[in-house]
């Protein structure tokens, strides 16, 4: 059996040349096999499809084809003001809807120039906001993961932390998954009564999840067999290829947006960066493990450290006016008929905004020309940049390599796609 | 070392095609006056600069004006922690400038979609083909004398199957009908139409009659 010998090779490239050569024996067509696998893939996540070029169980070429959820955002949001975008960035990166409000948010403020403006107060809900996007992110990307090699109980059991997350986004915006809970300027409504208190609660339970999630996997044999040294991107080639967020840690840059360009007040929170070595799917799985128990250390620091105080900027000129003061006052019925019909007037100029999202670095870059809406938007999605290099990865594993490969990458369609 | 610094250095470097940097909430832009030159400046910039991290191409119609286009660039360094915004602009006659796959090959996936998007063609990539939008469609959405609403296109065959034919569902009638065949189209007769086409557009012609139209509660088949 020659091809048992040829999975022994650790290197993608003499595993090619190995099939390569036993091909010659065993291979009696003299073809390889063109293997379609998605856009409707368990393990795809969504709707990416990947054209495999096969020789037996080798991939020789790999083509990922995108596009299949593609709606257009940039445009549509050439055509409204800037707060009506706010609930198209749900729909970007869909499980970690509260990270992208807050990104496009701040992007928008950078441009309009009152980023420094925000009331303390809401700049540590946002925080909370991202914080809380990010576990729910790395608990499905973490359970997928392992569902796709095989380990189904550790999606059921990160799925119950999830729901009690979605629980705390229905308690503050009114809404599990679409959240859009961002106004530029502040956010829509205050954290209501008890809140801060369920979500100390959830705190302490989702560590006894980690852990017992790290006991299903970390030591797992088979867990381990199927993720260690497979898919290894090396430092070089993460940084040429624009990965971002765990990936690129997993391949051991240290680079956090919330440490390197820190805003809100991540300046002033403690939290580590943890960082791979070796750069391969188990890598980035530990990665995210930690990363998710360093957002707990984040949140308890948040809601220790909350103040009070009004949760938007209080400018009649940017941010809506209080409901009853519109219905009894003349200048905030202006400022309120103003920004309904015509939007923020933003300053013409150019900004570029970069925040940490669970997926990697969520950008966006606004071309103003002045007025209430955009001139040209362009969203820079983590998981598009990710994905790209997949022909490069991909080819020298076998066939069942790529799903630990698409579950350790953790990408979602909606946000590569726009 | 700040960016502004470092934008300063670039322009010592190309000092006729490189503008003076300009400062706004912070970030430093330097134009390029010559769109043919982007790889030479790119490569010069990871290089010499340590801008390793391109973060981002994004392109701007500038509707109206000459030249039209402009494409963004956005680098980074992980060695100096800098920002800088590279702008180019590219007339509508051209529509093409190099490719910079050659310096990041992250930029393979951000210059398909600029194609796909704008319409700039870029020399020298190695797959140029459009990403988001199926091959072979005819607009480029992104620009703006593309509607919002969008244009009708055609898409190719491989993205629709057939309608499926009116047999084989149970429990389905249509009301009036002046028979069982005609009331019941779904029902399927061996006997006579198990291959024969022609007795199925015969049924389908009673239920036209019949009912006003040619399909029972099933998908609607288009000409």
């Amino acid at each position: 059996m020659p091809d048992v010998q040829n999975i022994e090779f650790k290197d993608p490239q003499a595993r090619i040349a190995a099939a390569a050569a036993s091909s010659e024996v065993t291979d009696l067509e003299g073809d390889k096999m063109v293997l379609n696998m998605g856009p409707s893939h368990p393990a795809t996540h969504g709707v990416l499809r990947i054209v495999l070029e096969l020789d037996g169980e080798i991939i020789t070429r790999a083509e990922p084809e995108v596009g299949y959820l593609h709606r257009g955002d940039e445009k549509i949001a050439e055509n409204m003001t800037y707060n009506q975008f706010v609930p198209y960035t749900d729909r970007l990166d869909y499980l970690a809807p509260l990270a992208n409000n807050v990104a496009y948010a701040l992007a928008v403020e950078k441009l309009e120039g009152i980023d420094k403006d925000l009331p303390p107060r809401c700049q540590y809900i946002r925080v909370i906001c991202c914080e809380l996007a990010r576990i729910s992110s790395h608990l499905l990307g973490l359970g997928a993961f392992a569902m796709d090699v095989g380990a189904l109980t550790v999606f059921l059991h990160t799925f119950t932390e999830r729901e009690k997350i979605y629980n705390l986004c229905e308690a503050l915006t009114g809404a599990r998954f679409t959240t859009s809970y961002t106004r530029i300027g502040g956010v829509a409504r205050d954290l209501p009564p008890g809140w801060v208190e369920q979500c100390r609660k959830f705190l302490h339970e989702v560590v006894v999840n980690f852990d017992e999630s790290e006991k299903f996997l970390s030591r797992n044999r088979i867990f381990v067999d199927r993720t260690r040294d497979i898919g290894v991107v090396s430092k070089e080639d993460a940084i040429d290829y624009g990965f971002t967020g765990p990936n690129l840690r997993g391949s051991g840059v240290e680079y956090d947006l919330r440490k390197a360009h820190p805003y809100l007040v991540y300046d002033q929170l403690k939290f580590d960066i943890p960082i791979g070595v070796a750069g391969d799917c188990y890598d980035r799985y530990l990665v995210r493990m930690e990363e998710m128990r360093q957002s707990v250390r984040i949140l308890h620091q948040c809601l220790d450290q909350l103040p009070d105080g009004p949760v938007r900027i209080p400018d009649g000129k940017t941010v809506l006016p209080p409901k009853e003061q519109v219905l009894t006052r003349m200048e905030e019925l202006i400022h309120q008929f103003i920004l309904v019909t015509q939007g923020e007037n933003a300053p013409p100029g150019e900004i570029y905004f970069g925040a940490e999202n669970p997926k990697g670095e969520l950008g966006f870059y606004i071309n103003s020309k002045g007025g209430g809406t955009p001139h040209r938007m362009k969203i820079r999605s983590p998981s598009f940049v990710n994905l790209s290099i997949l022909s490069h990865l991909l080819p020298g594993h076998m066939m069942s390599d790529v799903v630990a490969i698409l579950g350790s990458l953790d990408f979602v369609m909606g946000e590569c796609d726009r | 070392m700040a960016a502004l610094d470092i934008a300063q250095q670039l322009k010592a470097r190309f000092p006729e095609i490189i503008s003076d940097p300009a400062e706004f909430r912070g970030e430093v832009t330097v134009r390029l006056s010559d769109a043919e030159r982007i790889t030479e400046v790119c490569a010069a910039a990871k290089k010499d600069f340590g801008f390793d991290y391109l973060v981002d191409i994004s392109s701007v119609d500038n509707y109206g004006d000459d030249p039209r286009f402009t494409v963004v660039y956005h680098l980074y360094g992980y060695g100096h922690h800098c920002h800088l915004r590279l702008k180019t602009d590219v007339s509508e006659e051209k529509s093409e400038l190099p490719t910079v796959c050659t310096v990041w090959r992250t930029a393979n996936w951000h210059e398909r979609e600029i194609y796909d998007m704008m319409g700039i063609r870029f020399r020298n990539h190695p797959d140029l083909r459009r990403i988001l939008m199926w091959e072979g469609y005819p607009y480029f959405p992104l620009r703006k004398d593309f509607p919002l609403a969008g244009k009708p296109s055609e898409m190719p065959d491989v993205a629709f199957s057939k309608p499926a034919p009116l047999e084989g569902g149970p429990f389905v009638t249509i009301a009036g009908g002046k028979d069982r065949i005609a009331r019941e189209p779904r029902v399927r007769i061996p006997e006579t139409d198990a291959l024969d086409t022609n007795a199925r557009l015969e049924r389908r012609k009673d239920v036209q009659e019949a009912h006003g139209h040619s399909h029972g509660p099933g998908p609607v088949e288009t000409k």
